[in-house]
Parts: structure tokens; sequence; C-alpha cells
């Protein structure tokens, strides 16, 4: 019934020291400010990773040859040769649920044109691997199944070897030479961005793996093997019949280490996103420290405010005042602090995160659950911090407070 | 005395603190009656237990036994909460130190009591009730003083302008006078004999005995009991600049 007059009372107080409340209220600014911004800026760092990660392509399973650990020896992805074309094949064949497939070899090589030259990778694919990877030509056509089996010198290359061979020339019908051999440059790819691992995905140049296996790279075995299906719910199931149909090709007896490594794109995006999570509670949690030293300002100054207010107190429990009363006045003021605080610490939060996405290019991502959580969080400081003070006042005895020099 | 028609009544009040193994007695077996109308000073020495007698007058302490009827109601037995709420509705206090609230302006101060009271008022009705009583002490235009832009002698009239608000029946005026120059004092009594000419029971504390001959009747406490009680025979009238 008198909560509104606490409410009154409080406000009164609060504006008697302004300066003393805007201090107060700075800690909590600070604070939720800090939070909000830390946690935009993990936020941000994720969603750039799972996009990044969503450019692999939809539905992916990536087999590379050779083991994480063989024989008790580790080894890197793809370094030991143990995939052959016939694999490939037999995958396509068998595996229910692929829909595409896709050799795969790699090389790093010098490449020229006219008086340029540049070192880029060589990658040696399937036709299927624009589908699979979601890759579209921005100019000309990708190479064919024909090319493929006549392992025919074309090849379709990316933004940033295009532009650094043939500068502003369009590249599509020009010879590009990769090891001294003459390619037929079909097309260019539209530009990918960065990988999550941070390399330049447009500097690249994709033939057909016949051809680099044959003219560019030498060697029969293939580094790995791209596979799409059709649906997410195929991934494991295709992804288990893929690893049992590999060690029956590859004769591995029960108990033995696969000479191959099976992953799919849900595998590797759990990986690289369980990182920024981390980075992200990791930012938040020592953001949140901040808040809570927000909160222990509040406490000392209403501390403070009680000691300093005790005749105050005194002569209001004589003109009737409740303890409660008293409790409630303190609380409210303690609240409305950390609320007001909380608020402007919001707009500061939020314009920090804008700031830092506009001037520092870093990628923030605002969520209304952590400006939510940031507000509650910081109204509930006010309580937690202030009951304490609060209650100490109200538990004064009028006389001695009235007496209080 | 009829105690029926007492507006305070005391009967055989003891008050014992306990400070350690110390025990004090500081009123021992006061009885007393005071009726509507009246205007009582309370003297005594230091240690006499005048100031304890005027916090159970007060409700701000409960007596270790005896009865206090104020108002007809048995007050010995309530609870915090119950006695905020007769200092609320019934008891107006006057300080020595004045304790109004500092940076507030004089009439925010008068509203105080009103706030914590049974009414839910508005702003608007607040300040009109405060202007009213700020006026019947002669302050009226120094409302949005603050207290420190006051005299000691204003500060002191916003102060008895806040412990008339409520209406009570009772004012308890603890060394009303006590930090004031006797010229400032004088206004003061002033003050008081007027509301008393208005009915208004007044009960205050005091150990100057110029300023408890303004008063109608003087008890005289010593050691915790009632040495003396009689009516003032030379009744000295304050000169008042009431306006």
């Amino acid at each position: 019934m008198r909560f509104e007059s606490s409410f009154k009372i409080a406000g009164r107080a609060l504006r008697r020291n302004k300066m003393r409340s805007v201090l107060t209220a700075l800690g909590i600014i600070i604070g939720v400010g800090a939070v909000i911004a830390m946690v935009s800026i993990g936020n941000g760092a994720k969603a750039q990773v799972e996009q990044q990660i969503a450019s692999l392509g939809e539905n992916v399973i990536l087999i590379f040859s050779g083991s994480v650990t063989s024989s008790g020896i580790r080894t890197g992805w793809g370094s030991a040769g143990t995939l052959k074309i016939e694999d490939a094949d037999a995958i396509r064949r068998e595996v229910p649920g692929v829909t595409a497939v896709s050799d795969e070899v790699v090389s790093t090589s010098q490449v020229s044109a006219g008086n340029q030259n540049w070192f880029t990778r060589i990658y040696g694919e399937s036709p299927e691997y624009f589908d699979i990877r979601q890759w579209p030509l921005s100019d000309g056509a990708i190479f064919t199944p024909q090319d493929v089996r006549s392992a025919n010198k074309v090849c379709v290359i990316g933004r940033t070897t295009a532009t650094q061979v043939f500068g502003s020339e369009s590249p599509v019908g020009q010879v590009l030479r990769i090891k001294g051999v003459p390619f037929l440059v079909t097309g260019v790819l539209t530009p990918k961005g960065l990988s999550p691992q941070g390399t330049d995905q447009d500097d690249i140049v994709i033939m057909p793996y016949t051809s680099a296996m044959k003219r560019v790279i030498g060697g029969t075995t293939l580094r790995g093997i791209n596979v799409q299906v059709s649906s997410p719910n195929d991934l494991a199931p295709a992804q288990q019949q893929i690893t049992e149909l590999l060690r029956q090709r590859h004769n591995i007896r029960p108990g033995r280490d696969d000479d191959f490594t099976v992953r799919n794109q849900e595998e590797i995006a759990e990986a690289a996103t369980s990182t920024s999570r981390v980075m992200t509670l990791l930012l938040g949690a020592i953001a949140s420290v901040s808040l809570v030293v927000g909160g222990i300002g509040i406490m000392n100054i209403m501390l403070v405010s009680v000691t300093e207010r005790t005749r105050e107190i005194g002569v209001r429990l004589a003109v009737g005042a409740h303890g409660r009363d008293i409790l409630t006045q303190f609380l409210i003021e303690a609240v409305t602090l950390s609320s007001i605080g909380g608020i402007i610490g919001i707009v500061v939060g939020l314009t920090a995160s804008q700031l830092l996405s506009a001037l520092a290019h870093w990628p923030t991502l605002i969520s209304i659950s952590s400006i939510v959580v940031a507000f509650l969080f910081s109204a509930a400081v006010g309580i937690f911090f202030g009951f304490y003070p609060a209650r100490e006042a109200a538990r004064l005895d009028p006389i001695e407070a009235l007496r209080y020099e | 005395m009829a105690a029926n028609h007492a507006v305070v009544s005391l009967e055989e009040v003891h008050k014992t603190y306990h400070t350690g193994e110390v025990e004090v007695r500081a009123v021992r077996g006061v009885s007393l009656g005071i009726a509507r109308g009246e205007f009582v000073a309370i003297m005594g020495s230091s240690g006499s237990g005048k100031s304890t007698l005027m916090n159970l007058l007060g409700c701000l302490d409960r007596p270790t036994s005896g009865r206090y009827l104020l108002d007809g109601e048995d007050v010995s037995g309530l609870d915090r909460d119950q006695l905020a709420d007769i200092r609320n509705q019934k008891l107006g206090f006057v300080f020595q130190s004045f304790n109004l609230l500092p940076r507030t302006s004089a009439l925010e101060n008068i509203e105080l009591p009103l706030l914590y009271g049974r009414q839910r008022l508005t702003s608007a009705e607040l300040e009109e009730k405060a202007r009213k009583v700020l006026a019947t002490v002669g302050l009226a235009g120094r409302e949005d003083h603050h207290p420190s832009q006051l005299s000691g002698g204003q500060q002191q009239r916003v102060a008895i302008a806040r412990a008339l608000i409520n209406d009570p029946e009772v004012i308890l005026a603890d060394e009303p006078t006590g930090n004031l120059d006797s010229r400032t004092s004088a206004e003061i009594m002033g003050i008081f004999q007027q509301l008393n000419d208005r009915g208004i029971t007044i009960v205050m504390v005091t150990h100057e005995a110029d300023i408890a001959t303004c008063a109608k009747r003087n008890i005289l406490m010593r050691d915790g009991t009632v040495q003396s009680d009689e009516p003032v025979a030379h009744r000295f009238l304050a000169q008042s600049n009431q306006t």
C-alpha cells in the first residue's frame, strides 16, 4: 500500500545526491556496456565461423587418405596415398543417399600467362565439386565429364588467381601455363572469401583430377574424396557405410586402424564453433566481473548512505515509517540506480559494438537475449547488493538513530 | 485526575535498561495523566529520567512494566509497526536539533509524515496540505527553501509544521529551544502557546526554567520518579510575531 510512496521517497533521495547517484550508476553502466559489447563480439565471431563452415557446402562428407594415427605414427590428413579412384567409384556406386562425389588431388605450383606468374594451389576435382561446394562461376563454364575422361588441359580459376595473372583482362579462353603445360581457362569462380582456417579460397586453380594426376602432379592416389548426401539425416549412416566400404576395400582387419579419415561437415563445424563459443563465454565472464564490481560499488555507496543518513532514517521512523518502508526505500534506491545504469549501459554497449564493427571491422552480432539478460542481471545486482544496506537501515532503533551524530 | 478524559495516561510505568551487567532503572513507577488541551513542561537534571519518559510518551520505546493509555488506547503492548502507526496518526515530534532532511525543501520536509500515513494522497494534495500548515507557522513564501537557507528559528518552525501535518493528539517537543537564542526561543514558545490556545495538547521537555514557565503545568523528574507536579503560577506569555 505504501509502495508508490516508497518510489517517491527514493526518487527524492537520489535526486538529492545527483553526483553520487551518477557515479554509482557508472559502475553498472560500464559493467552492462562491457557485457553487451563483449558478447556481441563473441557472437559475431561465431556467426562468421558458421558462415564460413556453410561455405564448405551442404551435407558434405570429407574423406582424407591416411589416418590421424596410423600404426601409432601421427600423420597429417591426406598425407599417405591410400585412396584410389576406384574407391571413389565404389562410393558413388554402393553407398545409398550419395548425390555427388568428387575425387580430389591437391598440389601447389607456379602458374604463368604472358609475362605474369603466380604461385597458387592446384586442385584436381570432378565436375560435381562445384555443386558440392555450391560454388558457381562468375564467367565461362566448368569442365565436363568428357574433359575428365580425356584428361583434357582445361581449368577453372579463382578470382584471386585471375586478378594476379590476367589483371583486368577476362581470363576465359586464355591460356594458363602450369608447370610448362598450357591449360585453357574455361571459367572463373565467384569469390568465396577466407576459409575457416584463414586461407584465401579464391587463390586456386581447379582442373579435372585426371589432368592434374597425369599432367601436373603425377601419381595415382587421391588426397581425398568429397561426398555430398541428399539430407542431413543421411550424413551419419553414409559416413558409417563409407567407413565400412573403404575398410573392406583396403583389406583392413578388425581391430586395426583405418588408413583414411572420414569427417562430416557437422563435426568440422562443431570443432570450429566450439572455439568461438568458448571465446564468447570468456569475454562475457570477464565483462561480468566488472558488473559485479559495479554492484559492490552500489553496496558501498548504499552503506555509506545509510550511515550518513542515520538521522534521516530516525526521523522517518519517528514520524511513522515502518521498518519495511525503510527497507523498500533503500532497495528501490539501489535498484533504481542499477536499472538506470543498466539501461544507459545497454545504450553504451550497443554503441560500442557498432563502433567496433564500423571502425575496427570486427564482426559483431547483438542478440536480444544478451540485452535482456544484462538488464535483468543489473536489476538483480541492485537487489542483491542493496539488500544488506537496506536491511541495516530498516533495523535501526529510532531513538538511537535520532541521537546519532 | 480523571483518567478517562486524559489524552495521555501513565499507570505505574517502569523502564529498565540493561547495558551489559549494569541495570539502569531510568523510570521507576510514574503515574501521570495529561488532559486534552494541556501544555506540560517536564523538567529535571540529566539522568533524571525525563528523556526516557519522553521516549515512552512518544511511543518510541515500550515500558518494561505498567500501562500507557494514549487517547484511551493501551499502547504499552504494541509491536514496532503498530507503534509507528500510532506515532504517525496521533503524535507530532519537535526535536532540539530540528532534524529536517537536508537538501530537501521545506514543503517536502513537512509532507514527510503524510508519505507514511494511511491516506493515499496525490502530489498536489500533499503540497496543498503542506502549504497550509507552513502558513500557520508563519513561513508562507519559504516553501522551496532548503534547511540550509533557513535560520534556526525558521527551521524549527518547519519542524513544528511537520509535527502538525497529521493533526496529532499530542505534540511532543524535546528541548525545542535548546539550539536557539533567547529571542528566537521566545518566538517558538509563542507559536506553541498559540497552538495550545487552539486546543492542541503539548508536552515539552526542557531544562530551562524560564522556558518551562511558558507552559501551564510543570512536572519535575528526579531519579526516575515525579518529584513535583504543579500548575505554573506566573505564566510567561511569549510575545508572538505571528501573522
